[in-house]
């Protein structure tokens, strides 16, 4: 079929395929272009991971604006409305710009070495995932600068707050969701494609690590329920600008269909900021304990059933809105349950610290952490699933602890653990152990210090989302506040590890960490650009993390 | 001073039966969390402590063990079990209106409560009471602060009270602690609840649902009293209700307007028009200066702006929920002040006339 | 074909692609937002046209040029695969908010149900569907609606037959038939255009003659959201079978090799089912 015409113009076209098939040696551009048009999983895994650093210290800064008015009652800074974009964009691009990029970078860089594959599946295409990215925050950023401000109808947009009663540059936000969400949902085919396509030979599913496991069920959670965001954004979208009736009972419909639909999407999302942090956990906890993982495939059903199930519990958002009392007891129950396997998880790594040989690198550190601290948010959630007090609960700074504990702690140390795992890998240099430590017991007192007293003011009666309380919540609030720019701050220390691991540093080897194990580490450090052109030899019965 | 029957750091037991169950039932559950969170952590630190390779521990090769995989998968799936049960009971009883003896239709607004007492005749809105100055740092904050409201919502002790809950823009929740009530209020549909108080007192609580820029400032204060006390507050909200209406009988002068009206104008809309009718555009448009406020012609479609609002947009209508002679103190108000000047002054009997053609 | 990988060359066209396509984002939200933005959305679309055009002529080329393994074949299968499954659960929002409106909101605002307390808010309403009288009069239901058994009926069956004679054309292509391929890639392409006219004549009828518009409630609301999206991919739809129509003119496929068409025939496939649905939840039921 390869005629001479298509052959001459193969030459021509845009994308410089080099000729005779040695197209993985690294040339074409450089300088920035290098960086606009790069295919490299590696190259993008980076961009992922500086771009999700860049939106964490915007949206830190802007929680940072929170704290601050917060800081005592009455309004000292800011005014209400400006307060109310701050809380939106905080939890926008915290979601959506610092958590998720991050974990897609996490996958861009490991799951191609962790499965003996040259690079993603589709490789224009994860470039393409990137580079919307920054265009569709840059375009949230810019309505802070609108006629009328930005989003200020918090991270979960209500109708009709969002619709009739927003401000003009909800259209651009509106496309700023599509964009990224368009992002989200080609990234994840792409790791689907990758990991169930381009697995070494001879590497079953359940041969996997238990990072590229979680991700490829993130993948799927993601691609099931982007589209109904997509859908629902567009369904205000038409409200706002052509006159339809979808949340306005006036018309027929109704503002509940909205909270259906966005939570929907929004509560496996939170699983999607997780799971991936599972897998992570479930890597560094086997290497610096010296000791295989307990129980490898009930780490993989346990994961599975998280998934699933999370397709069944959303309107435990919605305790309040007045649903009827069957949805309610349904609600509840089907929420409850996503305890027993997430205990799984906890008990599985504690199991495998049991009797191992336990070191405290950096990287265990931030692991351990996210445990104790992942399950005192995740036992708080459980407390919000329970009806009755929930109806307490709701909407308090109760709500925002739980969420904090499973996202800071939870996914963000993960992320972290992550970064000190495999930066040895990814620049051949160690990260600093003495900063490294200094950036972790800092980062956990600025924690704790910030989100437990929380606990407190919600259960107290503060209601989340106000620039102004009342004078019994002032206490909790000044410690809040103080704790959050501690960790803040401190944040400032990691970007200093990383810039230092870059530049230089103790020479990492191969296996850079004595208990690690998985094909990455077969590889030199740093990873060269382009890593197994051929499979490498996997033998199920010697490699395989659940060998036996 | 606390604002509730809260230690200042936990759930208020409250002052229902319903609250007091609801405590109990958080506390239950606080307690079994705190058991887990011992166990858990005490078997993972333990394994920290004696497990380390500086102290020489060798690693073991044990893994995957049915049984215990069985176990803690059960012993997780009982303790559910057992938190479920109370808890399922619980909700029942809230959600049994049946047999209430007060209606209440509670509306919340951007951002000020409304209360109509369905079978009484009697309704009104309830206003934050807290002055700007105290929020703006001018004044020294009351013990009370943002949790006070011009007109209470007043109930009955002993009384079975179901609240029939909605809203005229945005979603609001009403929210009382103590006694255990957070339900939102939706636009176009109705949600229902229910309570009752046995000790008087006044239980405070604020709006739980993002409503907009004032969301922190539309609090909630629930008055119960003795029910001779409630029908002695129904009578006098009558007699005030009465009053308000005769205010259209007669003539008013312009200073009477402009004060009558300048107390409208900052509790119903200085929030959205700011208090110098500078406004926040572009969802709020400016008063002071501009527009039809100063129009000489402009005057009709004011009036019908204030009686009527406008689709579309945060501006509701004034026309059904404020009395005339509110309606056009107001208007002079906004006509007259900030300079605007313009001379007109609106009579309530023309409003009265102008709604009644309605 | 395990010894060495194949890995595609850097491109410019991803990047061009987020350039266009942010174009085009930046112009909708300006032009709905603030009334300007035109320029900007048309350029948008314009480009993403080119882009198509560029990026999809380089991938045949690759593939022409026999640069891609069976791997690669796979990659594209399950990217192509998890897209439809992506587009499945953007119709799922839609058909979900369908089926909450007319088995919940509307009973509720009528008075039934656990929330029916709601009719004291609309005492005059009273729930049917179709929807022909919403709850604030004043913003009011449609005149009539259209009959699901005159064009949408038609519209039924020509979709229907254009699976049929899609799946005819790919058989004559696994057969190596070229002339029968084309001639039923044809009729495919023309069954999907025809329904087009006609998805359009009934447009036009229902908003000029029917008063069923987009401000005709929920009943309007949820049929152009449903009829409106599908009409967007039977499009997308169509401009692929015109693109595949023009590879086998060039002679491009060969019986054993013909990823695209067959992604393409998934896609139209898709497209078919989704019809199914709405035919049988918007229009009869
Ligand atoms: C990473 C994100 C993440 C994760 C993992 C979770 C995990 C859980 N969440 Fe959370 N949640 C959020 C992010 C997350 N959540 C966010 C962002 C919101 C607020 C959104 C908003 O309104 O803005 C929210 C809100 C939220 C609510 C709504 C509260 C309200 O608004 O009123 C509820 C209610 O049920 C809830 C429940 C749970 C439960 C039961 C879990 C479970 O998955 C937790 C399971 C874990 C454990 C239980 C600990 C380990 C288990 C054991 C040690 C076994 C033994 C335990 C028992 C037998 C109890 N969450
Ligand atoms: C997803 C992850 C995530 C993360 C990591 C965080 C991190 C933090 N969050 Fe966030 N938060 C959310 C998700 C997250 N949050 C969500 C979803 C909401 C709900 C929003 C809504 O209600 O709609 C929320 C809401 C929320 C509230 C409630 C607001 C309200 O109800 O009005 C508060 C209040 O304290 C808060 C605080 C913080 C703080 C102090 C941090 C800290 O961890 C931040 C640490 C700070 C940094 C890391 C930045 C450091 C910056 C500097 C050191 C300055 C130097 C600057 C430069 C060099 C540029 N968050
Ligand atoms: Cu009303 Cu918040
Ligand atoms: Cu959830």
């Amino acid at each position: 079929m390869a005629s001479e015409t298509s052959q001459a113009t193969l030459h021509s076209s845009v994308s410089d395929v080099a000729a005779g098939g040695a197209a993985h040696a690294s040339h074409g551009p450089t300088g920035l272009l290098r960086w606009l048009v790069t295919t490299n999983h590696k190259e993008i895994g980076s961009l992922y991971l500086i771009f999700s650093l860049v939106m964490l210290f915007i949206g830190g800064s802007m929680a940072l604006v929170i704290r601050a008015e917060l800081f005592q009652p009455g309004m000292q800074y800011v005014q209400p409305e400006f307060f109310n974009q701050m809380t939106t964009m905080h939890g926008l691009i915290m979601v959506f710009g610092a958590i998720m990029p991050a974990f897609v970078g996490l996958a861009n860089w490991m799951i191609p070495m962790q499965i003996g594959a040259p690079d993603m599946a589709l490789p224009r295409l994860n470039n393409f995932s990137f580079w919307l990215l920054p265009v569709a925050f840059g375009i949230l950023l810019s309505t802070l600068f609108m006629e009328g401000g930005g989003p200020n109808f918090g991270w979960t947009f209500y109708a009709p707050l969002s619709t009739t009663f927003a401000p003009p540059s909800t259209s651009f936000f509106i496309m700023s969701i599509h964009l990224a969400g368009i992002s989200s949902i080609l990234g994840a085919i792409n790791i689907i494609a990758t990991i169930l396509n381009l697995r070494t030979p001879g590497m079953r599913l359940m041969d996997m690590s238990l990072f590229v496991w979680t991700w490829l069920i993130t993948a799927f959670l993601l691609i099931a329920v982007m589209p109904v965001l997509a859908g629902v954004v567009t369904m205000m979208l038409m409200d706002i600008n052509f006159g339809t009736s979808f949340f306005d009972a006036a018309g027929g419909g109704d503002p509940v269909l909205f909270q259906h639909l966005f939570w929907f999407f929004g509560h496996p999302e939170v699983y999607i900021m997780i799971l991936p942090a599972f897998g992570i956990v479930s890597l560094i906890v086997p290497t610096f304990a010296r000791k295989r993982l307990f129980g490898y495939a009930s780490m993989v059903y346990a994961t599975a059933s998280i998934a699933l199930l999370s397709f069944v519990v959303w309107a435990h958002h919605m305790f309040t809105v007045g649903l009827p009392l069957t949805a309610e007891l349904f609600f509840m129950y089907s929420t409850m349950l996503i305890a027993v396997p997430t205990g799984v998880k906890v008990f599985n790594w504690i199991a495998t610290l049991f009797r191992g040989s336990i070191t405290f690198e950096v990287p265990m550190l931030f692991a351990l952490g996210f445990i104790v601290m992942f399950t005192i948010g995740g036992l708080s959630g459980v407390m919000l699933a329970i009806v009755p007090a929930d109806f307490q609960y709701h909407d308090t700074y109760f709500v925002v602890a739980h969420f904090h504990y499973v996202l800071v702690p939870g996914a963000l140390f993960a992320i972290m653990a992550a970064v000190y795992f495999w930066l040895p890998k990814w620049t051949g240099h160690y990260a600093s152990e003495t900063l490294g430590k200094w950036h972790f017991w800092l980062s956990v007192i600025g924690v704790n210090l910030t989100f437990f007293p929380m606990h407190f003011s919600g259960l107290a009666g503060m209601p989340r989302r106000i620039p102004d309380y009342a004078l019994q919540f002032a206490d909790f609030n000044m410690i809040s506040s103080i704790g959050g720019f501690l960790f803040g701050f401190s944040q400032l220390i990691f970007v200093w590890v990383v810039i230092k691991a870059v530049r230089g540093g103790r020479k990492a080897p191969a296996k850079a960490w004595e208990g690690a194990e998985g094909l990455e580490w077969t590889v030199p450090s740093p990873a060269p650009l382009h890593t197994f052109d051929t499979p490498p030899a996997y033998d199920p019965q010697t490699d395989s993390p659940s060998r036996h | 001073s606390s604002i509730n029957t809260s230690s200042g750091f936990n759930m208020p037991p409250g002052v229902t039966e319903i609250s007091r169950e609801v405590y109990s039932l958080h506390m239950t559950i606080l307690w079994i969390c705190v058991a887990i969170a011992v166990v858990v952590f005490g078997v993972m630190f333990y394994s920290l402590i004696v497990y380390r390779k500086s102290k020489g521990a060798k690693p073991a090769h044990f893994h995957e063990n049915t049984t215990v995989e069985i176990i803690w998968t059960a012993v997780p799936l009982v303790i559910l079990v057992l938190m479920a049960v109370p808890a399922t009971a619980t909700l029942k009883k809230m959600y049994d209106t049946s047999d209430a003896e007060l209606d209440v239709l509670v509306t919340g607004y951007q951002w000020r409560w409304r209360y109509e007492y369905l079978e009484e005749d009697v309704s009104f809105f309830s206003n934050l009471a807290t002055p700007r100055e105290q929020i703006y740092e001018a004044e020294e904050k009351g013990d009370f602060y943002l949790v006070e409201v011009d007109e209470p919502m007043v109930v009955p002790t002993g009384v079975k009270v179901r609240l029939l809950l909605t809203a005229n823009d945005v979603i609001h929740s009403w929210w009382v602690p103590d006694l255990a009530v957070k339900k939102d209020a939706i636009p176009g549909f109705i949600n229902e609840t229910w309570f009752k108080v046995d000790e008087p007192g006044i239980y405070r609580g604020q709006c739980a649902e993002l409503c907009g820029r004032d969301h922190a400032f539309m609090p909630i204060e629930v008055k119960a009293v003795s029910p001779d006390e409630y029908q002695l507050w129904l009578a006098s909200r009558r007699e005030a209700a009465e009053a308000e209406v005769a205010g259209a009988d007669r003539e008013w002068s312009l200073d009477e307007l402009m004060e009558r009206g300048a107390g409208t104008y900052n509790t119903y809309c200085a929030a959205c028009h700011q208090p110098q009718g500078q406004g926040l555009p572009p969802m709020f448009p400016a008063l002071a200066g501009v527009g039809m406020s100063v129009d000489p012609d402009g005057l009709r479609a004011h009036k019908e702006i204030v009686l009527y609002g406008k689709t579309g947009t945060a501006m509701p209508a004034f026309g059904s929920t404020l009395s005339a002679a509110e309606l056009a103190a107001v208007i002079t108000y906004e006509r007259n002040a900030w300079g605007n000047d313009t001379g007109d002054l609106i009579q309530p009997s023309a409003i009265r006339a102008m709604l009644e053609s309605q | 074909m395990t010894s060495q990988y194949y890995v595609p060359p850097t491109s410019k066209w991803p990047i061009i692609a987020v350039v266009v396509l942010g174009s085009t984002a930046v112009g909708a939200g300006a032009l709905m937002s603030y009334g300007s933005g035109l320029p900007f959305l048309l350029a948008g679309l314009v480009g993403i046209a080119f882009v198509m055009y560029g990026w999809f002529r380089d991938v045949v080329n690759e593939s022409m040029g026999g640069l891609y393994d069976s791997q690669m074949d796979r990659s594209f299968r399950q990217g192509m695969g998890w897209f439809i499954f992506s587009e499945v659960m953007f119709f799922a929002a839609f058909f979900g908010a369908l089926f909450y409106i007319r088995v919940f909101a509307l009973p509720w605002l009528d008075g039934q149900g656990a929330k029916g307390i709601t009719a004291l808010l609309w005492p005059d309403f009273s729930a049917s569907w179709p929807l022909m009288q919403t709850p604030d009069p004043s913003i009011g239901g449609p005149q009539a609606i259209i009959n699901p058994w005159t064009l949408p009926l038609i519209n039924t069956l020509l979709l229907v037959s254009s699976s049929v004679t899609l799946t005819i054309a790919h058989h004559a292509l696994k057969a190596g038939e070229r002339v029968k391929l084309r001639n039923w890639l044809i009729a495919t392409l023309v069954l999907g255009l025809v329904f087009l006219v006609i998805q359009g004549i009934e447009y036009v009828e229902a908003w000029t003659q029917l008063g069923l518009t987009l401000q005709a409630g929920i009943y309007g609301s949820t049929f152009f959201l449903l009829t409106g999206f599908h009409g967007l991919h039977v499009t997308i739809g169509a401009i692929v079978l015109a693109v595949l129509l023009v590879r086998v003119l060039k002679g491009h496929f060969s019986a054993d090799n013909h990823f695209a068409f067959e992604a393409g025939a998934w896609y139209w496939h898709f497209v078919d089912v989704v019809w199914i649905g709405l035919f049988l939840f918007v229009y009869v039921f």
